[in-house]
């Protein structure tokens, strides 16, 4: 089509007028004579036959299979422990506390749930609580946050994007943090005792900090009001220099508001289903607020419906002894948490981690298919270009 | 039958308002009557103004299916709450638009601006005795208007009056129809030398854009005298567009203007071309069209089904929005299918829309840079005039060439001639050794075997039998005329270089035999003939009446009054069209020779002549006055006083001239022969002459067997020649259809095969018998045995084709089983019609005009040209777009499949795999420029091997690499890969603490990781497919994946304050942090592409003709060998 125009256009040239000498112009003269106008670039021109590949296939065998026998046995030393505190048999402990749940009640329901390791448990121990049949990445669910409050700006905190509906407001005051993400976020307490062979139960110290991504905590995340301010002020918006400020910053760029009720209401309040408001999530002034670790945990949404989060993480204390040792231990767990009106459950996982990450096995079976497939091709093909070689011989060297 | 009355009616409407009456200097002969309004002399081909350009310009781009399909894309996205926002598929189709439309806009521009240039020329009217200047759009109908030398007539003129004393003027139809010679064009005669007082109506024909016909009648009203009435004819019409040369000035009445002339109703567009590839990419877009609505409703129905189960559609951390409560139900369900819809989308992508326009456009170069193509003889190279079809260029089955001109060289040259049954050799003086002649310096004495007057009387018949034109010495030119030292009784100047100038090169060839055997053409001076005789006497001929040449009579004939007053008629023409009209005691002596010279593939012309005695003359005289006054039915009155005078002849003997062979014609043929390509030769000449082409092109070999079906192998029976066709046909089918062995692969010849070769050879006569049989029935079932025979055959030869057979015979073959692509070559005005015609027209940029060319799809000097065109050109053309086509299908699939397979992971909730801007960048920037750099640099096989295995197009023939099998097998490697990408990463995300300080990754990470293998895995399957690698290649493929690196980081390493969600804030970087996200992506990255590289290992030692083609056989055939 477009070269047809650029001709039609060509064509037009006739009705325009030559002057003397009857427009002999030629519309084209010789041809260039380079490399690219004759489609003579120099070229390197590949040909895969059985002579190249067989050696790649042989290869990619002997590299994958160590990989996959290396990953295999790195999954296989990964402990894992999981247990599934949902409360969904009468049997379970947990299952008072999954029958009589009501958002209103004010005393926590605790149900404990002694589990034993067979194994002592040498390195580092990561605590993480994990859901199924939660559909984090639900769309509606996905893009009900709003990113700019997150990252502390004020006028989000103020007036939170619609995409946060119908989490955005309540009672006419801004949600902080507004959307279902936030609304839904974990809140089961999980506290973890070892119970010593002699009688005693000893809690187990749980790391808060390290379990969200440094980018997030430090740059995506942040408070309102820069890193020193007095969080419950700003989030409260009461008095103060702050919520002037706030306010007149706001009326600055913002006229066109039609909710000017919204605007005389100062502070913000707690999303609906959250026991503390924000700014009370820890004591612990860097992990407060927006900030809160938990919380950038919960904000990142999971890719499948069946998923774990990073809860906690049990530091080695020193090289003597195992982080945790074999025997018996309980879990104390506060819950707030329902997931039986989904048919969802819940986990508590103690894995450790080594340089691929959790427990997978799925990494190293692959590798050691893919390689000995790929082998046994070679082998294979071997075979076959060794017997039909001498027919093919010609040819191969012709390639 | 009803059609037929229907069109006689409407024919009689027609003319009813056939004529136009105009005013010569607007003087009315009866001041009452009412003056017509004729259209002005404005001349518009821009489409557009400045007002309706954007609506009319939008309109006509939406009118285009994919277009209109983005935009309502688009319009569900900004009305619907959609998963994507509008900008992702506004943003590429705003862009397509808006570049589409500057450049139209900028075309138009420069269609304005010509306009405006030939509107606005000055040009000089006389009005009431003054010469004006004024702008050439103010012209009217009855304007008198003056042009001087060398400029371009502004609209149709009769010619009244020109500078020159003998009434003639000279012109040049460049720029009309691309023949550069001088024309000469004569005025009105009687005209007054007056203009201001000249009172003359014209009375002529409604404009139509045949640009060789007119008639015309001019009534010149004298003082009170009875009109006198003369016709008008082309010779007195000067065309818009065509340059007054070697004429001071001349004066002429405007009587077409503007958009009437018969230039503008020329300048139409073509009908678009539409190329078989095309067709496919319309079905495989139907087929994902298809995937994309089943897809959309396959999440919705399975969305509903899976919210009716309790607590999934709207569990207590997930509540819908007031206003989503309150929708109604099946609203909602149409909205979420339409949110489907538009997540899916991007299956069928603008982009490859763009690409493959940007490929056909840029491709096309490649053929006018070709330096192989260039002819220094007329400095010229290739031309495209649409690059519409370059990849058609590499699926042509059947091409039907032209001879003269385009198999032979249309070069003639005198060899032979016959007087009275002896024959006259010419030959340079070193070949005495035949004994037919002898040699005497320059001007071969003919040895007297036929009597010399008789000799004498054949040259001079060939000396006037003729409307050769002597070339005019120009002032600063060469002296190659001399016309004035010839009368001044100078010495010859070397006769060679005397430049004659015709519209048939053999009335060139014969004038200049006449001249080796020493009569010499002078030229014409005021109705004058001139030769210079052999004793170097001037000879005047008053030349009396041309009765010109003519395809359907076959001949023409001269009436001219020699000095001792005898009036004689010459008539030269084809033997068949001569013989019945000569006596035929005379015939048998001369046939002989003629025959002869045409097995020998010479043409032949025959000369006959008679005395007409005074009776005769003045009868044949006022006839033909007669008929060329005649408005109406001119062609046919004409015909029939030719026929009338042309009686009664007495032959005087023949010529025979060679048309020479193109360079390199019979190995063309051969190589269009050994891919598969059937050729057919449509010729207007005679069977004989064709026939020894054929043979010599080695389009017949000595063992083809030649099925002839002539009207003289109908008239061998001796009966009736319906019966003897319907025989014949049945003959030769039995022979060459029934009989023949199936053919394996249904249209190649191979070398070696025991099977017999026919050719077939049929004629104009007996093709209009079996096309309009008489009998409906037999007409079709004629018609359809004709065909099978035809198909069945090596080689066609049609002979004695008038233009528009050759244009039916086109059509019938194209609109036969299997739809065949078609190729039309030829030089002449006489193969337009085929040209336009076939699938493909190509035009030599012969010696017949430009008219071939100027219709023609492609453009080449020569006809071995079209070797390289086909073979080289049209191969890499279509194997890189049908590469394209496949690649851009199979990469969208990956690309949209795991979104697809997501939705039964998110809850059928819309909800994205990919960040917006991995979904809008996709195919624009990061997979978009590998595509486009193979589709115009990939030679599978080198050029050379290419030329030099011709069977090597029959791998590609019948679409091959475009039909459903290969179809399949791309969409099956698009879905494997969609599958691999998925669940490869799903299973690694059954864990996702991928991280090894334990961290988990999110949805957006799953996403990022999946394209990531996508972008890898979908470009370095093109580099496996990549069988030339140039630097471009090398650039481009890798610095697309760089670019993608890039910009993930930088798209990741920011928190961009326009977006409301960081969502990939580091997702990339941290992705590249995990060793187990490495090792997926390289792990899924091989494993899709292992099957590839099986595939053509596997494949390699099964082939039966493995040696041969391994070292050519490329990667991007595999699917068409494991299909056989």
């Amino acid at each position: 089509m477009m070269a047809s125009s650029y001709n039609a256009k060509d064509e037009d040239g006739h009705i325009t007028v030559t002057g003397p000498g009857g427009g002999a112009v030629l519309r084209s003269k010789k041809p260039e004579n380079t490399a690219f106008k004759q489609q003579r670039l120099p070229a390197w021109q590949p040909i895969l036959t059985a002579g190249t590949v067989l050696p790649a296939f042989f290869i990619i065998g002997l590299l994958f299979i160590p990989i996959g026998i290396g990953l295999f046995v790195t999954s296989n030393n990964i402990k894992e422990f999981e247990i599934d505190y949902t409360g969904a048999d009468t049997s379970s402990p947990c299952f008072n506390c999954s029958q009589n749940f009501s958002w209103n009640s004010t005393s926590p329901c605790t149900c404990t749930v002694p589990f034993y390791l067979e194994q002592p448990y040498e390195s580092n121990v990561y605590v993480y609580y994990g859901l199924s049949n939660f559909y984090q990445n639900h769309r509606r669910y996905v893009k009900s946050r709003d990113d700019s409050q997150l990252n502390g700006n004020l006028k989000s905190l103020r007036e939170p994007s619609k995409e946060c509906e119908p989490y955005a407001y309540h009672n006419n005051k801004p949600i902080a943090p507004c959307g279902a993400i936030a609304n839904s976020m974990f809140n089961d307490t999980l506290e973890l005792f070892y119970n010593d062979p002699n009688g005693t139960s000893v809690k187990i110290l749980l790391g808060t900090t390290g379990i969200a991504w440094w980018t997030d905590k430090h740059v995506k995340f942040g408070n309102p009001g820069g890193v020193d301010s007095n969080l419950s002020a700003v989030f409260q918006g009461a008095g103060g220099c702050w919520s002037l400020a706030l306010s007149n910053a706001y009326k600055r760029d913002s006229t066109r508001s039609s909710s000017s009720d919204r605007l005389s209401v100062s502070g913000t309040t707690k999303p609906l289903n959250w026991r503390r408001p924000v700014y009370e999530l820890d004591s612990d002034q860097s992990n407060n607020g927006f900030v809160n670790e938990d919380f950038i945990v919960w904000m990142r949404t999971a890719a499948l419906p069946t998923f774990r989060k990073l809860y906690r993480i049990i530091g080695k204390s020193s090289q003597m002894v195992p982080t945790l040792p074999r025997g018996n231990y309980t879990l104390e767990v506060v819950y707030n948490y329902p997931v039986r009106s989904f048919e969802g459950r819940k986990r508590m996982i103690l894995s450790t981690i080594s340089w691929m990450g959790g427990k997978n096995p799925f990494l190293g079976i692959a590798y050691i298919t893919v390689g000995s497939v790929c082998f046994f091709l070679g082998v294979v093909l071997l075979v076959i270009h060794h017997k039909c070689g001498n027919r093919n011989n010609g040819a191969e060297i012709s390639n | 039958m009803l059609r037929r009355r229907l069109n006689r009616l409407l024919g009689g409407d027609e003319r009813r308002v056939d004529s136009r009456t105009i005013y010569v200097g607007h003087r009315s002969s009866s001041p009452g009557e009412p003056i017509i309004k004729f259209c002005d002399n404005r001349i518009v081909s821009s489409k557009y103004t400045v007002w309706n350009f954007l609506p009319k310009n939008l309109f006509e781009q939406f009118r285009r299916i994919a277009n209109f399909y983005f935009l309502i894309i688009f319009l569900v996205q900004v009305i619907v709450d959609t998963p994507t926002s509008p900008v992702t598929s506004g943003l590429p189709l705003f862009f397509v638009i808006t570049v589409t439309a500057i450049k139209q806009g900028y075309e138009d521009w420069l269609r304005h601006k010509a306009d405006n240039e030939v509107n606005k020329y000055p040009v000089t009217v006389l009005e009431q005795g003054e010469r004006t200047r004024k702008d050439s759009e103010k012209i009217k109908v009855g304007d008198v208007v003056e042009v001087e030398e060398d400029e371009t007539f502004p609209c149709d003129l009769i010619l009244l009056q020109s500078s020159r004393d003998d009434g003639t003027c000279y012109v040049t139809t460049a720029s009309l129809d691309g023949e550069s010679n001088h024309k000469t064009h004569y005025t009105v005669s009687d005209t007054e030398k007056d203009l201001e007082t000249l009172n003359a109506t014209i009375e002529c024909e409604q404009p139509q854009p045949d640009l060789y016909k007119f008639v015309g009648r001019m009534h010149i009203y004298k003082n009170d005298q009875e009109p006198v009435v003369r016709s008008l004819g082309p010779e007195n019409l000067l065309l818009k567009g065509a340059t007054l040369k070697n004429t001071q000035r001349i004066y002429g009445v405007a009587l077409y203007t503007g958009m009437e002339t018969k230039m503008a109703l020329n300048y139409q567009g073509k009908s678009q071309k539409r190329s078989a590839v095309e067709k496919s990419i319309n079905a495989f877009l139907l087929v994902y069209l298809c995937i994309l609505v089943s897809k959309a409703l396959v999440c919705t129905i399975l969305k509903y089904v899976w919210q009716s189960r309790p607590g999934q559609d709207e569990p207590w951390y997930n509540e819908k929005t007031q206003r989503d409560k309150e929708t109604n139900l099946y609203l909602k369900m149409f909205t979420d299918f339409l949110s489907f819809m538009v997540l899916f989308n991007f299956i069928i992508p603008v982009s490859m829309y763009v690409t493959v326009e940007m490929q056909k456009f840029l491709g096309s170069f490649f053929i006018t840079w070709d330096k192989d193509f260039f002819d220094p003889e007329i400095k010229e190279g290739a031309l495209v005039n649409t690059s519409d079809l370059n990849e058609e260029l590499g699926q042509v089955e059947y091409v039907f060439t032209d001879k003269t001109g385009t198999l032979t060289q249309n070069n003639m040259e005198f060899i032979e001639c016959c007087i009275d049954g002896f024959q006259y050799k010419y030959r340079d003086a070193s070949s005495e050794l035949d004994g037919f002649c002898v040699a005497d310096g320059p001007v071969n004495k003919v040895q007297e075997k036929a009597g010399r007057a008789k000799e004498e009387l054949f040259l001079r018949a060939l000396c006037l039998c003729h409307t050769v034109q002597v070339k005019e010495p120009t002032e600063q030119g060469p002296v190659d005329g001399l016309m004035d030292q010839v009368d001044a009784g100078v010495p010859h100047p070397p006769q060679e270089q005397r430049g004659f100038i015709a519209s048939s090169p053999d009335e060139v060839a014969l004038v200049k035999g006449a001249m080796r055997y020493g009569f010499t053409f002078l030229g014409l001076e005021s109705r004058n003939m001139k030769i210079l005789n052999r004793n170097n006497d001037v000879e005047m001929y008053e030349l009396l009446h041309v009765l010109t040449f003519d395809p359907v009579r076959r001949r023409m004939s001269v009436i001219v009054r020699s000095n001792s007053g005898d009036t004689l008629l010459f008539c030269k023409g084809a033997d068949s069209s001569i013989f019945p009209r000569v006596r035929q005691e005379e015939v048998e002596r001369i046939r002989m020779h003629v025959e002869r010279n045409a097995t020998e593939g010479y043409r032949t012309l025959c000369v006959a002549y008679k005395y007409l005695s005074a009776e005769e003359f003045a009868q044949a005289d006022a006839g033909l006055m007669e008929a060329r006054l005649a408005l109406q039915n001119r062609e046919e009155k004409l015909l029939a006083v030719y026929n009338q005078v042309e009686t009664d002849m007495s032959l005087i003997g023949a010529t025979a001239v060679e048309d020479r062979l193109q360079e390199e014609a019979a190995e063309t043929m051969e190589a269009l022969q050994g891919a598969g390509i059937k050729v057919w030769v449509l010729t207007g000449d005679k069977m004989e002459t064709a026939k020894s082409t054929c043979y010599a092109c080695r389009l017949f070999q000595r063992s083809t067997e030649l099925l002839e079906l002539t009207v003289r192998t109908l008239e061998d029976g001796g009966r009736k020649r319906e019966e003897r066709l319907h025989e014949l046909l049945l003959e030769y089918h039995k022979k060459a259809v029934q009989d023949a062995p199936p053919l394996k692969g249904g249209i190649t010849r191979t070398w070696s095969s025991e099977t017999q070769d026919y050719g077939f050879i049929i004629d104009g006569a007996t093709l209009s018998m079996v096309l309009n049989s008489s009998s409906e029935s037999n007409s079709s079932r004629y018609k359809s045995l004709f065909l099978q025979i035809c198909q069945n055959c090596t080689s066609v030869l049609c002979c004695r084709m008038a233009p528009l057979q050759k244009a039916q015979i086109v059509k019938m073959v194209k609109n036969s089983k299997g739809n065949p692509i078609t190729l039309s070559i030829g030089d002449g005005a006489n193969d337009v019609s085929m040209i336009l015609e076939a699938h493909v027209g190509i035009g030599i940029k012969g010696k017949e005009g430009r008219q071939a060319v100027r219709n023609s799809d492609y453009a080449i000097p020569k006809l071995k040209h079209l070797k390289k065109l086909l073979l080289a050109h049209g191969h890499l053309y279509y194997v890189r777009i049908a590469h394209l086509v496949q690649y851009f299908f199979y990469k969208n699939l990956c690309f949209i499949l795991p979104q697809f397979l997501y939705q039964f992971f998110c809850g059928y909730s819309q909800q994205p795999l990919y960040d917006a801007a991995y979904l809008t960048m996709y195919n624009i920037c990061f997979t978009s420029m590998p595509i486009l750099a193979y589709s115009l640099l990939e030679q599978h096989i080198c050029i050379e091997v290419l030329l030099d295995n011709a069977a090597l197009y029959r791998e590609i023939a019948k679409n091959g690499m475009l039909r459903w099998r290969p179809f399949l097998y791309w969409t099956l490697l698009g879905v494997f890969h969609g599958l691999l990408f998925f669940f490869g990463v799903r299973y690694l995300f059954s864990n996702p603490a991928l991280q090894d300080n334990g961290q988990v990754f999110g949805n957006w990470s799953y996403g990022t990781i999946v394209f990531t293998i996508l972008v890898f895995t979908v470009t370095l399957k093109l580099a496996l497919d990549t069988r030339h690698w140039t630097w471009i290649n090398h650039f481009v493929i890798w610095g697309s994946l760089l670019f993608y690196v890039f910009f993930s980081f930088f798209w990741g390493g920011i928190i961009w304050p326009f977006l409301k969600q960081q969502r990939l804030y580091f997702v990339f970087a941290n992705m590249l942090s995990s060793v187990s996200a490495w090792l997926v992506i390289i792990l899924l990255i091989l494993l899709s592409l292992l099957p590839e590289i099986l595939l053509v290992v596997f494949r390699k030692p099964r082939g039966p003709n493995s040696r041969q083609t391994a070292a050519v056989t490329p990667l991007s055939y595999k699917h068409l060998k494991a299909g056989q």
